[in-house]
């Protein structure tokens, strides 16, 4: 071998081997403790704020709607039981199907049950496009800040993001379902289904997909413009490192240097970016759904809000903390399974 | 025909205000089989001499004058050919920072990659192996992240993926810098051996005058943007000519040299910006043996004694 | 002593300035600012509120733009132009209170988080983090809907739930102003708690806090938007949410009265997009390592 081994052997330089258990598995259960903790503070928040709050909390409760005696009544003995104890038939369960809505007379959870798939839907074709598209853009745009594209795509972009997404789906509803300035309104003015429509067969889908089209177009918008101008600031930072110009010594073209080594450390930061934002998310669906009549949990937050429906909003509450605590912890973990850095 | 050859060199860079010239009018050449060591304080544009070579510095900069490798011109070579003859003939060895490779590619990966993309062997990974060997790391570390390494042996790792495709000029730009003293003698000694067996040139970058003193063949000192004096590395060192180079060898005393004692030892001041030189000699504020004429004669390099120049007023008289 | 920090922190001040006039995207957010500004200064001084008046109104339903109604009218022949500019008052006045609250809880929280240790700190940090996970619309709705709808809960609502990014990012800061010697030297001469951040974590966490309430703003006036289009603000304040709402409750959408919805839209849209681009041109001048761009 060569004469130069001999000086390596006397190398004092530690060498230090990947290990896949004994510290990962620790920062993964901590990760996940602290998201129970930090869904634990939502129930306790969701208990204080609407049994210890001054005021008449059976006021509250029935504020703009009529209960009839009997209702009353049995709030009225809910509510004058010592607190701990309540506290303690609260935390039993939560997701209790018992609990009726004050409004609709119904099981709360049967409700939101109802109402998951179309946000479901909805949410989920907007981000999934917002991703690409938004993505795309980023790159394009970080890659060679300054230019022609990048100035236009950020004004774009900028633009979008100081925009109420609710707005936004109006101004679509005016001018591509009613019409105005010389277009002709083609899109339906809400809801999911053309009434009579059977949702089950294929026709029915592609009713349900027209019908989606302005919601999703609006919610694509507002999303990808985060998402772009996120994965943007990613690149410019990731083109300062110094690996990229050892990739460009080496001979690699320009388009290789930016697919091959910057855009996929870019990436990182970028898709747990996505999955922290579940909350802007979550924001923009329920004004959205209510402009569409989307009938889906943001509409039920606005129609519960309507009431006030303390109980319902008390679940959707919980239900929506759930999904974004859900999604961060989904994030802090992908970062632990995609950087090696992490994982030693 | 010279290995590599600078000929009348300037680098401008376009700063937001002004123009800065890093370098200014360098000549240098370098055969097969040497290394000539380039030494200088940071900013007098040893780093961006290197990166003339491959033509790595921004779109924007201003390069005029001729750098010859193997011959051709590469400030005029087409694009195609400049990313052909980058690696392949002419690679440089970065200094190992953490953040000079890919965090989230194994170094195994990434020394390969010139070798696919030019295509030097039948069997990557085998050779990846080899190469780490020949640095003196287990090949089986190939599989191994950036981070998992020590400076140390990621420096290795750089010269091992500076020599992947057995390229005929090494450019070396501060590779023992923010090593342990011990591991830069390894480093030093690995890479002069290599120099020898594969018959190779380098060019040898630093601010330490020490190192290049002993493991160079030719020395060549920059000072703001210009080669103030030039010859065989341990003449240059034992008896350099221009008060700048005093300065500099003052500062790495020769235990059991007892002239060492009456050398002038530091220097003060900082060197001149880029972009603010003074007139005449750039080195007249801070020098020691300065003369009235010094502050408006600018001197060019001038004989000193068989193969050494110097750009002092002084010298040849 | 003192005059000698005065003298330059004008300097400074000084300094800034130029720097931001050099930045066009910053001027440009400035420019449109001075313009709202001034419309909500004279605005109510020089329209009288009778145009918010159901029974003085004398144009038509939902009557497009013409020249004595030059943004036509809403579903009680209110001149929408007029009632936009009162609005502009509002909006404005609801945002920069908001914020107020908003800076003034995370600047404390931040500061105090990051210079403390041990329990407290943690216990600060824990309360941050827990603000920063939790959704924005459903936190603000349900506090929202158990203070009851009035102007001054909106701002409460708003402000206890932007507080937490500014905590965050002020921590950070913090902990490394501290880092430094002089915070040291001023501890080893007995300076106490309360004199090292007022007196010197403070004034150099500034210039941040300075950019980051610029964007807060921005972010506090898209949601004082969307809670009043959702009915929790002030139901008689024309802010331009509360406008948004009407349109949308009185079938302005499906009457094709793009009057009524597009202009309050465009100022909120013009509003948030000033201070953003003001919000990052004080970054780009504050955070050297250029983390905006």
């Amino acid at each position: 071998m060569s004469l130069l081994q001999d000086v390596a052997v006397g190398e004092p330089d530690p060498i230090r081997e990947p290990r896949l258990s004994g510290s990962t598995v620790k920062i993964v259960t901590g990760k996940v403790v602290r998201a129970i903790v930090t869904l634990a503070f939502v129930v306790l928040f969701n208990f204080v704020l609407f049994r210890m709050l001054p005021g008449d909390p059976i006021g509250m409760y029935t504020r703009g709607r009529n209960m009839d005696a009997e209702q009353i009544a049995a709030l009225r003995a809910e509510l004058n039981r010592p607190l701990w104890e309540q506290f303690i038939g609260y935390i039993r369960n939560p997701f209790d199907p018992g609990i009726d809505s004050v409004r609709f007379s119904r099981p709360v959870w049967e409700m939101i049950g109802e109402r998951i798939w179309p946000t479901l839907l909805l949410l989920g074709t907007a981000i999934v496009l917002a991703s690409i598209i938004g993505i795309w853009i980023g790159i394009r745009s970080g890659w060679k800040p300054g230019s022609r594209f990048d100035k236009f795509s950020t004004g774009t972009t900028l633009t979008l993001y100081s925009m109420p997404e609710f707005w936004l789906g109006m101004m679509l509803l005016i001018v591509f379902s009613v019409g105005a300035f010389g277009i002709p309104g083609m899109f339906p003015v809400g809801g999911i289904s053309t009434p009579g429509v059977d949702t089950g067969s294929p026709a029915g889908w592609l009713d349900v997909m027209w019908h989606m089209v302005l919601p999703c177009t609006t919610l694509t918008l507002i999303y990808l413009a985060d998402y772009s101008l996120v994965m943007r600031a990613s690149l410019i930072d990731e083109r300062k490192q110094e690996y990229l110009a050892l990739a460009r010594a080496k001979g690699l073209r320009d388009v290789m240097v930016r697919k091959r080594h910057a855009v996929p450390n870019a990436l990182l930061p970028t898709i747990t970016l996505i999955f922290l934002s579940l909350g802007f998310v979550v924001t923009g669906a329920i004004t959205v759904e209510t402009v569409f009549s989307w009938p889906g949990l943001g509409l039920l937050t606005y129609e519960a809000l309507r009431g006030p429906d303390i109980p319902l909003l008390q679940a959707i509450f919980l239900l929506f903390s759930i999904a974004v605590i859900g999604a961060n912890l989904i994030a802090e973990l992908l970062y632990v399974v995609i950087d090696p850095r992490v994982r030693s | 025909m010279s290995l590599l050859e600078f000929r009348d060199v300037s680098v401008t860079y376009r700063g937001a205000d002004a123009d800065v010239p890093a370098v200014r009018g360098v000549s240098l050449s370098l055969d097969a089989g040497r290394t000539l060591g380039v030494a200088g304080e940071s900013g007098c544009g040893k780093s961006t001499l290197a990166s003339t070579v491959l033509r790595l510095l921004p779109e924007s900069t201003k390069v005029t004058g001729e750098v010859l490798l193997n011959g051709e011109d590469i400030l005029t070579m087409k694009w195609g050919k400049l990313r052909a003859v980058r690696w392949s003939e002419a690679a440089i060895v970065f200094q190992g920072a953490l953040h000079s490779l890919n965090p989230v590619q194994s170094i195994g990966k990434q020394i390969a990659e010139p070798i696919s993309l030019h295509k030097t062997s039948k069997n990557p990974n085998k050779r990846v192996g080899e190469l780490l060997e020949q640095v003196g790391i287990p090949a089986s570390r190939a599989d191994a992240y950036p981070h998992q390494l020590s400076g140390g042996q990621r420096q290795r790792v750089m010269i091992a993926m500076a020599l992947a495709c057995a390229p005929s000029l090494i450019i070396a730009d501060e590779p023992t810098t923010a090593l342990d003293v011990m591991v830069q003698a390894q480093v030093l000694d690995l890479l002069s051996g290599l120099v020898r067996d594969l018959d190779m040139g380098m060019m040898l970058i630093s601010h330490d005058l020490g190192i290049l003193g002993t493991s160079c063949d030719d020395l060549a000192v920059m000072y703001a943007g210009r080669i103030v004096e030039t010859g065989p590395a341990v003449e240059v060192f034992d008896r350099p000519e221009h008060p700048y180079t005093q300065a500099l060898a003052g500062a790495f005393p020769r235990i059991g040299d007892p002239q060492a004692r009456y050398r002038p030892i530091g220097l003060p001041g900082d060197p001149p910006y880029p972009g603010d030189i003074p007139t005449g000699c750039s080195f007249h504020p801070r020098c020691p043996a300065a003369l009235t004429e010094c502050s408006s004669v600018s001197v060019e390099l001038r004989d000193a004694g068989p193969g050494r120049r110097a750009a002092c007023i002084r010298v040849g008289s | 002593m003192s005059s000698v920090a005065t003298q330059r922190r004008r300097l400074a001040a000084g300094h800034f300035w130029r720097r931001f006039r050099k930045d066009r995207a910053g001027m440009a957010g400035l420019v449109i600012l001075a313009v709202f500004i001034l419309t909500a200064i004279f605005g109510p001084l020089l329209i009288s509120p009778d145009a918010l008046d159901v029974t003085k109104a004398d144009g038509d339903r939902f009557d497009s733009p013409s020249p004595s109604y030059p943004l036509g009218t809403d579903e009680a022949g209110r001149s929408i132009l007029l009632m936009l500019a009162l609005g502009t008052r509002i909006s404005l006045t609801v945002g920069l209170a908001a914020t107020f609250v908003a800076m003034v809880i995370g600047t404390s929280v931040g500061i105090m988080a990051g210079h403390f240790r041990g329990l407290s700190s943690h216990a600060l940090v824990g309360v941050t983090d827990w603000f920063l996970v939790i959704p924005f619309l459903p936190l603000a709705i349900v506090l929202a809907t158990v203070l009851g709808p009035s102007t001054l809960n909106l701002i409460i609502v708003i402000g206890v739930t932007s507080w937490a990014s500014t905590a965050r990012l002020i921590r950070a800061q913090t902990l490394s102003i501290e880092g430094r010697p002089y915070i040291e030297r001023s501890k080893a001469l007995g300076a106490g708690n309360w004199h090292q951040m007022s007196r010197h974590v403070l004034p150099n966490v500034f210039p941040l806090v300075l950019a980051n309430t610029t964007l807060t703003v921005a972010i506090v006036i898209l949601s004082e938007t969307t809670l009043s289009f959702l009915g929790l603000g002030d139901p008689l304040a024309p802010s331009w949410g509360a406008l948004l709402d009407r349109a949308f409750s009185t079938g302005a959408v499906s009457q094709g009265a793009w009057w009524y919805v597009l202009p309050p839209g465009i100022c909120v849209v013009l509003v948030v997009l000033a201070f953003t681009l003001v919000g990052r041109a004080m970054e780009r001048i504050v955070d050297p390592r250029g983390a905006a761009t």
